[in-house]
């Protein structure tokens, strides 16, 4: 299969085509972090990444769990920075773990790890315990 | 198209991006878009410690709907320009 190709409208100046075929890093909303080799974007900045990772980080723990091939819709993007080979990856204090070590360490699930998921679970389990203040009503 | 212009006339300077999420990230206005998507380059992020991942990125991308401030250099911004462009735009045209 071949794509169209794209009609030769100027890009944008702020445009990804900088970043394509580099490892870049990814800031989401939710303040997951995963690294990947952008392969394409549009200009909603949803984004293709491959061989991508999750960096899962626990105080100065860190481990990169591989999660393959990735699209993130562009509204959950926050930032795509490029990652500078001759820079080190993580700071002097940090140190790579296994997978199973940060889950380890983390005693909790990779779900609840991530902030917006808690204050999700947190936002149910309120509501669940409101509901039960309130059954007296016999609402339903 | 304001803004976008306004930007534009920035580009080169150091400035200070914000973020929703409340990272602050300094570098020198690479460019920006319609959208106000911003590229830095040379990132240095205000908070180094609690943000270590983002140590080894020296250019990003940031996308506009995520900016809460753009901070900008004293010297950033000819007012009288930026009076007449903004009478002009609120005219219309």
């Amino acid at each position: 299969m071949s794509w169209p190709a794209p009609r030769d409208y100027a890009l944008p100046s702020a445009s990804l085509a900088f970043f394509l075929d580099k490892k870049v890093l990814v800031l989401v909303l939710d303040g997951r972090i995963f690294l990947g080799i952008l392969r394409s974007f549009d200009q909603f900045a949803n984004i293709v990444l491959e061989g991508a990772s999750e960096r899962v980080i626990v105080g100065d723990l860190c481990s990169d769990i591989s999660i393959g091939l990735y699209v993130v819709r562009g509204d959950n993007v926050v930032l795509i920075g490029e990652l500078d080979p001759a820079r080190e990856e993580l700071p002097v204090h940090m140190t790579r773990v296994s997978v199973p070590e940060i889950r380890r360490v983390g005693k909790v699930t990779l779900r609840s790890l991530c902030p917006a998921q808690k204050a999700e679970k947190d936002a149910v389990e309120l509501k669940s315990s409101m509901r039960k203040m309130m059954e007296f009503l016999d609402v339903d | 198209m304001l803004f976008f212009s306004y930007f534009k006339e920035l580009v080169g300077k150091e400035v200070t991006v914000e973020l929703k999420n409340d990272l602050a990230i300094r570098g020198i206005l690479h460019s920006v878009d319609q959208y106000l998507n911003i590229k830095l380059e040379n990132t240095r992020v205000v908070d180094q410690d609690k943000y270590p991942h983002m140590l080894s990125v020296r250019n990003c991308f940031i996308r506009g709907s995520v900016v809460r401030y753009v901070q900008l250099p004293p010297d950033g911004v000819d007012i009288d320009i930026l009076h007449d462009a903004t009478r002009r735009e609120a005219r219309g045209g």
